[in-house]
């Protein structure tokens, strides 16, 4: 029978990647000069499970990386060596090596992580000096392959009481060759006095074939401390007796206690187990297929809604009612399969005591990290998008924003700084907040720099105009590069990347006093509040969160530029006025300009007028998947299923702004 | 049929291990820790116990030393899954009364002779 | 890598190991004055034409998208697609919806005729137009009593890049 071990590798991966995070967790929990023992436990417990699984699944370098790392661990579990910052940092770096190893895994990627050896090497230096690292296991005693063994077997009375049946043993041994068996009963005491829980038997066995000693010993390894075994070839040439003992157990590496190991001690609170609710591991298709169904539902019962519009109250009362009992009901439920999808923000949180320690540690800053609200949930898909955003937040506010201990204390500022994360609903909406205690944003730095680059600013503008400008193409990144936050991301792409989550990002900043940077999500992107807009036979869904205002224009308002581009005044701002029409080569004419309807739309800052035939109305959808069955089409985020059963696209507005931009460059 | 507890606190070894054993036509029970798995053998009758040695709540073997006490299993073959470091475990689990061991890693072939063997 | 995908269409109609070979099940259907057959293991099921909507920058045979139980499905033209001369639609105008690979497409013809079993031996080779006619996703020509079926790969017809992702359009 062959099994194949791949339809496990998910759940290992799954697995491993949540071990790697209890561990870190765990790692950062850690008090290094007073170690609790549950704690150790849990690092070791998790780095022991990935070898194993490592081991079983094939995946024989990210075990061959945890056996050295396991039997470190399983150093300092025993007590036999001491924890301290060094070996905290090598089992973090560890943590990342592992975790790099198992996303190549995952991906198929045949990656060379460099990381890797170097590391592993720091490990091995370590277990080799001031541990023996243990020998290996299987004892190499010499075993000649002879054609016929004498074996003696004379079982202790209670080896049945671990489950051995002295009688399976005979049997695999006459699996091995021609076995002759002789029972010797002469300790059988008389009937009345036999514990039938006893053996009181010993067998000689005479055993011909090609076997060798160690095939024997094999046979009887899970009982050897629960027998008298003798082994003795009866080759003619070499009568080399055996005597054979229960062979020595290689010892396990046990330099003496006393070697500089503090008996890891009891901490006075260890922490509370953690609760459980009760969950079952659901494959993501499986929720996605679940919301797809409510989805559908949910258009259905718009669509009966839409058509008992129509009908006579009273004589359709039953059936009015229980539309809107149906109408109820999807929404209940519409909102419990959306909740399967929600993850804690702890879930991003708790990755970050670690990203602030490493950059705290290598800028010689001391920074503490307080977090609240970890319990509020937003989508798993949002989650996952929304790390790299607040990493670059978080790495920028230590980099840029706190200052230096002696700083600090020069302001009168208490030497460690603090960052605190929190979460917190808003309607909607989720806010996720960093905010720290440093030196604040330079005004006139930032607006030196807009001006370098070419921006005309008014002196007066506002402090909140020019923290925007932060978010600028071209304004974060030229600061001083460090490695730290410069990477060659400013934070015009973190912007960019949170307004395609369909969300915004604020900032607020006092001299001296510290920065505030507050990003509001929407909890879910499976939908989405839409004002829907109509173009000749088209309907197309502008995401509310984009839209400023919709107006009617006055000629007057409307300018040309350079003869084609058209621009339109509002309040006193130039903005350019793009048809839809055109943008999407719909058939038929635009309405003259003072009939028509313009949406002014705004993403990454920037705002442009739309031309449309009319404004449909406002409505939450439920988004789809353009690509799924075909491609990404520019402009377009996705698509939704109207009322009626149409379909209707949905606008990605800053795409729209972009291309723009990139057609006026041209 | 034979019936078989498979304790192992990861869940892609213990699919592993059930899905191997299914395979070869035994009926499995999965247990994720100790705990779990003292209460399933303590409601259910099983002709063999493999038991992971690390796990969280009870390891293996408390698990073993535990399921020895209780009449059903006194003489029930139960074997620890330990790894090729933890030789010392071997010695453990035997002193809390497991019949055997098998070492990690191992592959589904060897999984079934084993408990072929065991339970021939 | 369209070339690739090309050279497995081939595939298809090769004889199969046993005599008289493997018999398939076509659906044929109508363009115009031709008769064209698709394997009917790709077939999901058949519509009546129903509006679509349309999709900017996409080429004039794709003609939009449309609500498929609550998924987005394209529906392609085949007589655009082939650059036959371009039919009203009418109450004979039928969509195919086809399952190949991954993708869901729906494909718009003058009419479904009935599902056909054709052994290999029934099946000829296409002929080579060289360069005049690009024939490469015809697999074969059925035979059918008088009847000409063409045989057509779908996959091959509609992997063409306008239908996928670019992979590198970053």
């Amino acid at each position: 029978m062959s099994i194949d071990m791949k339809q496990f590798h998910q759940a290992f991966f799954e697995e491993s990647f949540e071990g790697l995070q209890a561990m870190e967790a765990a790692l950062l929990a850690l008090d290094p000069n007073s170690a609790d023992s549950e704690t150790v436990n849990t690092i070791f417990r998790a780095a022991h499970s990935i070898k194993g699984g490592a081991g079983t699944f094939g995946f024989n370098e990210i075990a061959t990386f945890t056996h050295d790392l396991e039997t470190l661990l399983d150093q300092v579990r025993s007590g036999q060596r001491a924890t301290d910052t060094a070996l905290v940092d090598v089992v973090l770096r560890s943590v990342d090596v592992l975790r790099e190893m198992l996303e190549c895994a995952r991906d198929g990627y045949q990656a060379e992580i460099t990381a890797a050896s170097g590391l592993r090497g720091e490990i091995q230096a370590l277990l080799e000096h001031d541990a023996a690292t243990p020998a290996d296991a299987t004892s190499e005693t010499e075993s000649g392959v002879g054609g016929h063994w004498q074996i003696g077997f004379a079982p202790h009375r209670d080896i049945m009481l671990t489950g051995n049946d002295p009688l399976r043993i005979l049997r695999e041994l006459a699996r091995l060759g021609d076995a002759m068996v002789t029972a010797d009963a002469s300790d059988l005491p008389s009937l009345l006095d036999v514990d039938p829980e006893q053996c009181y038997l010993r067998w000689t066995i005479e055993l011909h074939g090609e076997v060798s000693e160690n095939d024997i010993r094999e046979v009887f390894a899970w009982v050897d401390d629960e027998c008298d075994l003798t082994i003795q070839a009866q080759v003619e040439k070499s009568q080399t007796e055996r005597a054979s003992q229960p062979p020595e157990e290689v010892a396990e590496s046990a330099p003496d206690a006393l070697a500089g190991a503090p008996a890891a001690q009891p901490t006075p609170a260890s922490k509370p187990p953690r609760k459980d609710a009760g969950s079952i591991r659901v494959a993501t298709d499986k929720i996605d297929q679940l919301i797809n169904l409510v989805g559908e539902l949910v258009i259905t019962q718009s669509m009966l809604e839409q058509t008992a519009r129509t009908l006579d109250p009273v004589t359709n009362e039953l059936l009015l009612s229980g539309l809107s009992e149906l109408e109820r009901n999807t929404r209940h439920l519409q909102e419990a399969v959306m909740s399967t999808r929600m993850l804690p923000v702890d879930f991003v949180f708790s990755r970050f005591p670690r990203v602030v320690r490493d950059t705290a540690t290598r800028l010689g800053k001391q920074v503490v990290l307080e977090t609240s609200g970890e319990g509020a949930e937003l989508d798993k898909g949002v989650i996952e998008k929304i790390v790299d955003p607040l990493n670059h937040i978080v790495r920028n506010a230590i980099d840029h924003g706190i200052e230096m201990p002696q700083e600090r204390t020069a302001a009168g500022k208490p030497a460690q700084a603090s960052i605190r994360l929190s979460a917190w609903h808003q309607g909607g909406h989720i806010a996720l907040q960093v905010s720290d205690d440093g030196k604040g944003l330079d005004r006139d730095k930032i607006l030196a720099k807009a001006r370098d680059a070419g921006m005309s600013l008014a002196d007066n503008l506002p402090d909140s105009e020019v923290w925007q400008l932060i978010f600028a193409p071209g304004l974060s990144t030229a600061a001083e590069v460090t490695d730290i936050s410069g990477r060659g991301v400013g934070m015009d792409v973190v912007r960019r990347n949170i307004q395609s989550l369909g969300g915004s990002v604020d900032i607020e900043s006092q001299t001296g006093v510290g920065t505030q940077v507050t990003i509001r999500l929407p909890l879910t992107l499976a939908i989405l509040d839409g004002m829907s807009v109509r173009v000749g036979e088209e309907i197309y869904i502008l995401p509310l969160d984009s839209v400023i205002e919709s107006l009617q224009p006055q000629l007057d308002d409307i300018r040309s530029m350079a003869g084609a581009a058209r621009l339109m005044q509002v309040r006193g701002e130039f903005l350019p006025l793009l048809s839809l029409r055109e943008l999407f080569g719909v058939a038929g004419q635009d309405l003259p300009l003072d009939h028509g309807i313009v949406v002014i739309v705004e993403a990454e800052g920037r705002q442009v007028a739309l031309i449309v035939d009319e404004l449909v109305g406002q409505q939450q959808v439920v988004i789809k998947s353009l690509e799924r069955n075909y491609r990404r089409v520019s402009g377009i985020s996705g698509a939704t299923i109207l009322g009626d059963g149409r379909v209707a696209l949905i606008l990605d507005v800053g795409e729209v702004i972009r291309s723009r931009q990139i057609a006026a460059a041209a | 049929m034979a019936n078989i507890l498979a304790v192992d606190d990861s869940p892609s070894m213990r699919q592993m291990v059930a899905f191997t054993l299914k395979s070869a036509g035994f009926d499995v029970t999965e247990a994720e820790d100790g705990v779990d798995a003292l209460s399933k053998a303590r409601d259910g009758a099983f002709n063999l116990v493999l038991a992971d040695v690390n796990m969280p709540n009870m390891d293996g073997i408390s698990l073993v030393r535990e399921l020895r006490q209780l009449p059903n299993y006194r003489f029930t073959p139960l074997l620890i899954l330990t790894t090729e470091s933890g030789q010392d475990k071997k010695m453990e689990g035997k002193a809390a009364g497991a019949t055997g061991w098998l070492v990690k890693p191992f592959d589904p072939e060897q999984l079934i002779a084993t408990v072929n063997r065991v339970l021939s | 890598m369209n070339d690739m995908q090309h050279q497995t269409a081939g595939a298809a109609a090769e004889p199969s190991p046993q005599g008289d070979g493997l018999r398939r099940e076509f659906l044929s259907f109508r363009l115009g004055a031709e008769e064209y057959g698709v394997d009917i293991l790709k077939v999901q099921e058949i519509r009546s034409y129903d509006s679509v909507t349309r999709l900017p920058e996409a080429p004039d045979y794709i003609k939009g998208v449309i609500n498929l139980r609550g998924t987005i499905v394209p529906v392609v033209d085949l007589r655009l697609k082939l650059k036959l001369e371009q039919a009203e639609y009418d109450k004979h105008t039928v969509m195919i919806i086809l399952n190949m690979a991954d993708k869901v497409i729906g494909m718009i013809v003058d009419g479904v005729s009935d599902v056909l079993t054709l052994a290999d031996s029934q099946i000829r080779p296409p002929p080579e137009f060289s360069g005049v006619l690009d024939t490469r996703y015809i697999t074969g020509l059925g035979a059918v009593d008088d009847r000409m079926l063409i045989l057509v790969d779908i996959e091959c017809l509609m992997s063409a890049s306008d239908m996928t992702v670019l992979e590198n359009a970053a």
